[in-house]
């Protein structure tokens, strides 16, 4: 059995294509990415690998090439497909956490079920497991604009994880947070980790991608892998 | 003639015929582009684009349905207005558009739901294999839709107060010529049989369908005879005993409130069984593709089992309109 | 749902254009409908054929014996004399219509009163009344009944006297009629019945029935056309303006929607959400301009209109609406309201909904 759990054939992202402004984001890419480990994705920006997080996480397609999540391919199939793995699959936590302002703590952290269409009380009871466990719970019904820095990192992780997803998606967790905030992170990661999750990271803050708590580094360069450690 | 329920009329058929065109031009796009296999820009503008035909689709398929509604409650509350028109029947024969807008609207409004359901299974499957299908039916319907617009334009622009129109009691009658005279000329135990015989036919081939899993067409041809054979029976043999009069056939006249609005009771339960029954053989014949096949196996069987239910309803509701009328027929059991 | 209030100020501006647009459409609607209704009512049961004599050129009595040659015209299945006179009522400056009546069994000086005349006299059945006569002397009048039909237009002012006391108070003589009317058996023969009657009697002016029910058709249709135009550019306005609302995405709107798709929501769920809200705000918009247009017309007499329309109004200076709903006319203004501002908010829709999911990561 093959423990990669996503594997990546000569990947290719093309934008603005046949137009004089066409560039390639990522050129042929080919990569195998192991399950239950945290693996950050290196490089200067530009050097596609937030392109290159987007495609593996289903919120694009690549232009060629194949991707495999657990021996099946992913690479082409229809947005509500893809949609589907991303709900089912990844969860994700964003620059700037990218939380839904006006909505509730609760309301935020339930978005990513809502079109499972499960019964209320379930997705409350699942809600509700999460926030006692990231404490946040005396913190449900408020507003998302309301909180300090770090509720507002646990909440985006709740989030993350409320359809109890395999891999978890992280693009530049640490931009515009303080030490003790990236402490608290990576503290979360690996906790994630020892919890049985696959972790994927892109970073250029070397407290991140130089921590213990990452087991694999990839590098990237104009489009392309230029190490793997 | 322009009253503001024409006018009302007028813009919806043209918004849904405009909206099927451009639906169409997407379509046309698509059958000529589409390629699953490929990630470039152009297959996911179309794939995005096909959210928009759906989208236009299930609203012209709404519009469609409240807009025949619509018409059949117009052309009855212009009754007034026409010497010799005391339903939509006369009204509808004031000029020779009045039935094809009518039939049109129906034939449009079926086919939106076989797209709609078709167009549902098709997104179940990864490798959306009735693209080609979908489509091509699209491109049918579009030219339909816009036989409805001018049909309906040229029934209304046509609607002369001045003509001296027929209504049912002598277009349905057994003496006059045509279609709706032939099938009104059959005796109502002629039409009893049509109707019950329809009936049993759509309800079995439905159950050997959903017990055996085979002949889903067989089960899809079934209903539109049973819709058929159902409009006659309503006309030739159901309608007498609501009005509680032997010579009264007349499709509409049970649409109005002297008779409790027993017609949408008919209807409702008949439309929808058609159209879920003709949606359920189609999806079922989607089950030979291979990504397709549980799927489709059970959406068709849920579409049929909800079919049969309403079909149920409507014999069930008629028979009994037909068992507490005053009326009785004789030589109807012989 | 939640995201529907948080834009509270975007929605509000065009929940409110939405809302005045149903309400004035509905205002005029049901303002026309109501206005035709007491027409057909007015005229549901006046006969086909009015014949006046005309005495160079103005109105006169008609003489009794002119019935009979009427009756004799082929067609005619009845004929009637009519007598009927205006009176005017200094005591609360307004005209009654007095008619005779032959079938209230009124007694010589009972009345019959409309209850528009009830109201401003403050009468009740057994009350008397007093007025003045052809001769100057008061007579006094006992009110046997008061009438309550189905529309107070067409009694609101009306006064029956048995036929005798009618001629004795205006002082007519027996041989006269105000008007005749009569009943055509054929409506396909009106026509000609009419043009028999000009050559029988050449100083009579036939009314038909059909002239006054088109004069009136002309008189709405107009009005209402013109004012279907007015309407029709408003609501041209208020789909660019729908338009430009569901189209004019804001970053923050995008970026959200972005963040949707990247947790897991399809376009089609977006979708769903954004065609709810518009629903949402479609429905409310609709009951609440229908409702206030109802309360408009039906308790404040079309406060707002008369002024515009009075042209209408003038026809029937004593002008009580009927509360009245009518479902094909809810249907008709659904269509024109809801469905041109679904249709103008559709694709802006699908435009925000294919937003890409990795909008986020740029």
């Amino acid at each position: 059995m093959n423990t990669h759990l996503l594997h990546l054939e000569n990947v290719t992202k093309t934008f603005n294509q046949g137009r004089p402004n066409e560039y390639s984001a990522l050129r042929g890419i080919s990569l195998d990415i192991p399950a239950y480990q945290a693996t950050c994705i290196i490089g200067p920006s530009g050097s596609g690998k937030t392109t290159l997080l987007s495609t593996i996480a289903c919120l694009a397609r690549p232009t060629a090439g194949r991707i495999y999540l657990r021996e099946k391919p992913i690479s082409n199939l229809p947005e509500n497909f893809l949609a589907k793995i991303r709900r089912s699959t990844f969860g994700f936590i964003f620059q700037r956490f990218n939380l839904i302002s006006g909505l509730t703590v609760l309301e935020n952290i339930v978005l990513p079920a809502y079109p499972l269409g499960l019964p209320q009380h379930k997705l409350l009871q699942r809600a509700f497991a999460l926030l006692d466990q990231f404490d946040l719970k005396n913190r449900a019904e408020h507003r998302v604009e309301w909180l300090s820095g770090g509720e507002a990192q646990r909440t985006a992780i709740c989030r993350a994880l409320i359809n109890d997803p395999a891999i978890v998606i992280a693009d530049e967790p640490s931009a515009n947070l303080d030490s003790a905030l990236t402490a608290e992170l990576l503290e979360i990661f690996t906790q994630l980790r020892a919890a049985g999750k696959t972790l994927l990271i892109t970073s250029h803050d070397p407290i991140i991608h130089e921590a213990a708590a990452i087991d694999m580094r990839v590098e990237m360069r104009d489009g392309e892998v230029r190490s793997i450690a | 003639m322009l009253n503001p329920v024409i006018i009302a009329l007028l813009i919806v058929a043209s918004l849904d015929t405009l909206m099927l065109l451009i639906a169409a031009g997407f379509a046309l796009r698509i059958l000529r582009h589409w390629d699953i296999q490929s990630g470039s820009e152009l297959q996911i503008r179309l794939e995005q684009q096909t959210y928009l035909i759906a989208t236009l689709v299930g609203f012209a398929f709404i519009t469609e349905l409240l807009s025949l509604l619509l018409f059949v409650y117009n052309a009855d509350a212009l009754s007034s207005q026409f010497v010799g028109a005391m339903c939509a029947t006369g009204v509808l024969n004031v000029n020779p558009w009045g039935w094809p807008t009518l039939i049109s609207k129906i034939i449009v409004f079926f086919f939106a739901a076989l797209w709609l359901a078709l167009n549902f299974i098709d997104r179940q499957a990864e490798d959306y294999p009735l693209v080609r299908i979908k489509y091509g039916l699209l491109l049918l319907i579009a030219p339909l839709m816009l036989s409805v617009w001018s049909f309906q334009l040229k029934y209304f622009l046509g609607l002369n107060p001045a003509v001296i129109t027929s209504c049912c009691g002598s277009l349905f009658s057994a003496d006059a010529r045509g279609i709706a005279a032939e099938v009104s000329s059959l005796t109502p135990r002629t039409g009893m049989l049509l109707f019950y015989v329809g009936g049993i036919a759509v309800m079995i081939s439905g159950l050997w369908y959903l017990r055996k899993q085979r002949t889903a067409l067989i089960f899809g041809m079934c209903s539109i005879g049973a819709f058929i054979t159902a409009i006659i029976g309503i006309v030739s043999f159901v309608a007498l005993y609501i009005y509680a009069h032997p010579h009264h056939h007349c499709p509409f006249c049970i649409l109005k409130s002297g008779h409790d609005f027993k017609g949408y009771w008919l209807y409702l339960p008949l439309f929808s069984a058609t159209a879920l029954a003709i949606s359920s053989s189609a999806v079922a014949v989607t089950q030979r593709i291979p990504s397709l096949r549980t799927q489709a196996k059970k959406t068709a069987r849920k579409f049929g089992w909800l079919a049969l239910l309403l079909y149920g309803i409507f014999y069930l509701l008629s028979s009994w309109m037909v068992l507490t009328s005053n009326l009785t027929l004789e030589n109807l059991w012989l | 749902m939640a995201s529907l209030l948080r834009r509270k100020g975007k929605n509000l501006s065009l929940l409110l254009v939405y809302t005045l647009l149903v309400f004035l459409l509905a205002s005029v609607l049901l303002y026309t409908q109501a206005l035709r209704k007491e027409a057909t009512l007015v005229l549901a049961n006046s006969p086909e054929i009015i014949v006046q004599r005309l005495v160079a050129g103005r109105h006169a009595f008609i003489p009794a014996q002119y019935l009979k040659q009427l009756g004799d015209v082929r067609g005619v299945t009845y004929t009637q004399g009519r007598l009927w006179g205006y009176y005017y009522d200094p005591v609360v400056k307004a005209n009654y219509t007095l008619m005779a009546t032959g079938n209230k069994g009124l007694a010589v000086h009972e009345i019959a009163i409309g209850a528009g005349i009830a109201r401003t006299r403050q009468l009740t059945v057994g009350d008397y009344l007093s007025l003045r006569n052809a001769r100057g002397a008061p007579e006094t009048l006992r009110v046997k009944e008061i009438l309550y039909p189905d529309s107070e237009l067409l009694s609101a002012d009306l006064m029956l006297l048995n036929p005798e006391s009618w001629r004795q108070f205006f002082a007519v003589p027996q041989a006269v009629y105000t008007d005749l009317t009569l009943a055509v058996r054929n409506p396909a023969e009106i026509n000609k019945v009419a043009e028999k009657i000009v050559q029988r009697l050449p100083d009579t002016r036939p009314i038909l029935k059909s002239e006054i029910l088109r004069s009136y058709d002309a008189v709405f249709s107009w009005r209402e056309g013109l004012v279907s135009l007015l309407l029709s550019v408003a609501l041209l306005a208020f789909v660019i303006f729908a338009w430009d609302k569901a189209s004019g995405l804001s970053a923050e709107e995008r970026r959200e929607i972005g963040i949707l798709k990247a947790i897991g929501w399809e376009t089609s769920d977006v979708l769903r959400m954004k065609l709810w809200e518009g629903a949402i705000v479609s429905l409310t918009a609709f009951l609440s301009g229908y409702l206030l247009a109802y309360a408009h017309i039906f308790f404040t007499s079309a406060a707002l209109l008369t002024p515009i329309l009075k042209g209408w109004a003038v026809l029937y200076p004593e002008f009580h609406v009927i509360p009245y709903i009518d479902y094909l006319q809810v249907a008709t203004l659904f269509f024109f309201t809801v469905v041109p501002y679904a249709v103008a908010t559709l694709i802006p829709i699908w435009k925000a909904a294919i937003t890409d999911p990795d909008e986020v990561m740029r």
